[in-house]
């Protein structure tokens, strides 16, 4: 393990590009000064460049590594995206000042509003959510939300197919609703009887991801909500999954009165490491009234196009705020260009590809041996095999292919999870990534069994080559300790 | 797998119970279940002297791959939860059985319908493993 920057601090050292000048008054009244320096480390510039250098050589990351983390769409962020947020319009722009002086963001912002409104076929699109679980909350809210502003309080029950991601029934429980779980077919479809079972008066809605995680696409949406309306209950779509239908079908077009988007997964904005992220909403009519704010209105003042905040004001029911101001202005931004840059046709490619890319994928791993968990259903941009086989047979578990693959230079595809499939992986390769890049991930997995069946590797100990072993998970759950404490 | 402990009940969410000799029931999950979770991280009881209801969540499991439910296979009130668990989880992986039991009930009569002998319930990790 390296040393931490605090543990290569020595006192008076100093940088000579932040040392601060007379030049550096701000002005602030000497009582609101503060007496003490502040616990920083005291390095150099370069031992500060070497050594988060260093940490970033050390990082698997889609910079470096193809990183086929499924339902987690780790696509590749074009730089172009980055240099565009970072002008100093933008990056000097602060978020309190008068509106009239950042029109030109506050159009970006509309324009992505209404870009995102049009791909995902909702009547309005709300930017504010920090993260998909912020998003997530927001969409449950606002459910919860419309029932009660129709008096129908009974209605307290959230709907999660088992193959959900978790963070479904968390943010049911977090709105102070129960969560109602529902198994899914051998052929991964919902279980429209036992949907059928748990629906009634007391059903708020049901949170959906289409395509699910089981990385198929449900066929009978159209079935699921028209029962769901039926019985009172709105739909939710966890937008994890977006990336696969791009262009092609819309959320809105399902039925669905609700919708998160991941910018950071679909949308190609920084993704990992705890953010920031952005959990766009969108609404169908429906739900219009209880929006998040603050969004972009777009007005007329003397016949000029002025864009403002719309705020409680023009949304009395609005669920609130979600955050200190509007969203992550600098992801938001991002994404913006993204979608500029690709463009209504480039959407449907991206889907295209992904779908492909997935397609090709799981067909030659299904060649090579490998079982597919659902061997009857055409990917859409992520698929499962699963190891029950090796496990049982070599004892080469999920966890073991994945640590191996380390070692091979790939990420690790998601593992155990959607947990209703033994020993899986869940593999999304995104529409990014080269036929080679491809073949060759293809060629690391064969070269992992085959040392397992041929020559009794097991891999216990992978990966070997990387600068941190085999991690105790367990020890690390149990024993939790998070904060560097200095002498 | 070693074999199923014969003087015990089990469900179809893998847990099981036994009656003890004043009437009340022992609750825990089975070596199966223990297996497909992993190691156990921490384990969450309810309160002594809660009502839980047949089918009701009672405990959650958490390990480093997944948490989940465990669910009161008869309706009954907390008589006494494994306190050991707190800090020690990992006895439900070692000993999931005896010393990684999670929950005491005191229950009336019991509808042993809904339970499953250790034969069928072999009988169902059979099925689950093919």
């Amino acid at each position: 393990m390296s040393e931490l920057i605090f543990e290569k601090s020595r006192s008076g050292r100093r940088a000579f590009a932040q040392a601060p000048t007379a030049d550096d008054d701000l002005g602030i009244p000497k009582q609101f000064l503060r007496e003490d320096r502040p616990g920083l480390p005291e390095a150099s510039e370069l031992q500060v460049v070497r050594h988060y250098t260093r940490l970033s050589q050390k990082n698997f990351s889609i910079d470096t590594q193809f990183y086929p983390l499924g339902s987690c769409t780790m696509k590749y962020n074009p730089r172009a995206c980055n240099s565009l947020a970072l002008l100093p319009e933008f990056a000097g722009r602060h978020p309190l000042g008068p509106v009239r002086f950042g029109q030109g963001f506050m159009k970006c912002m509309h324009e992505l509003q209404q870009m995102l409104k049009e791909v995902t076929g909702m009547v309005k699109v709300s930017l504010t959510p920090m993260a998909g679980a912020q998003g997530e909350l927001a969409g449950v809210a606002m459910i919860k939300a419309y029932h009660d502003s129709r008096g129908d309080t009974e209605r307290t029950e959230i709907i999660v197919p088992d193959a959900a991601h978790g963070t479904n029934p968390a943010t049911a429980n977090m709105c102070g609703c129960v969560v109602k779980e529902i198994p899914t077919l051998s052929d991964g479809d919902v279980d429209i009887e036992a949907l059928k079972g748990v629906l009634g008066p007391k059903t708020a809605g049901i949170m959906l991801t289409n395509p699910s995680t089981l990385g198929v696409f449900e066929r009978h949406i159209k079935d699921i909500a028209d029962m769901v309306h039926e019985a009172g209950g709105l739909l939710y779509y966890d937008g994890a999954n977006l990336n696969a239908i791009l262009g092609k079908v819309r959320p809105g077009d399902m039925d669905f009165d609700v919708i998160h988007m991941n910018l950071h997964k679909t949308f190609s904005t920084p993704h990992g490491g705890g953010g920031p992220g952005s959990g766009a909403v969108g609404v169908n009519k429906r739900l219009l009234p209880f929006i998040p704010v603050p969004v972009v209105k777009e007005t007329e003042v003397d016949g000029e196009t002025v864009y403002d905040w719309a705020t409680e004001d023009d949304f009395p029911q609005t669920i609130g705020r979600l955050s200190g101001f509007m969203g992550n202005a600098g992801v938001l931004l991002r994404a913006y260009v993204y979608m500029r840059m690709v463009g209504r046709d480039g959407m449907e490619k991206v889907a295209e590809y992904a779908t492909l890319n997935a397609n090709y994928l799981m067909a030659r791993l299904r060649d090579a041996g490998f079982e597919l968990a659902f061997p009857n259903r055409r990917a859409s941009h992520e698929f499962i095999i699963t190891l029950k086989h090796e496990a049982k047979d070599y004892h080469l578990t999920a966890m073991d292919v994945a640590k191996a693959l380390l070692d091979h230079n790939y990420h690790a595809p998601t593992t155990y999870f959607p947990l209703l499939v033994p020993e899986c992986l869940l593999i999304e390769p995104t529409e990014t990534e080269s036929k080679e890049t491809l073949d060759n991930f293809v060629a690391a997995m064969i070269d992992i069994v085959t040392q397992a069946k041929e020559q009794g590797v097991q891999f216990k100990e992978a990966p070997y080559k990387m600068p941190v072993r085999r991690l105790d998970d367990v020890k690390a759950a149990r024993e939790l300790d998070l904060r560097y404490a200095p002498e | 797998m070693s074999e199923l402990p014969g003087d015990l009940l089990y469900t179809n969410d893998h847990e099981w119970l036994r009656r003890e000799s004043d009437g009340s029931v022992t609750v825990g999950i089975t070596e199966h279940a223990a297996t497909a979770l992993g190691d156990l991280v921490y384990v969450e009881l309810p309160e002594v002297g809660q009502d839980v209801d047949a089918g009701g969540d009672m405990a959650v499991v958490e390990s480093v791959k997944a948490a989940s439910d465990v669910y009161a296979p008869v309706g009954g009130n907390v008589s006494a939860v494994n306190e050991e668990l707190a800090d020690e989880p990992e006895k439900i992986n070692a000993d999931p059985y005896g010393d990684g039991w999670i929950v005491r009930l005191t229950v009336g009569d019991i509808d042993e319908g809904e339970l499953m002998s250790p034969d069928a319930y072999q009988q169902l990790l059979d099925e689950l493993d093919d």
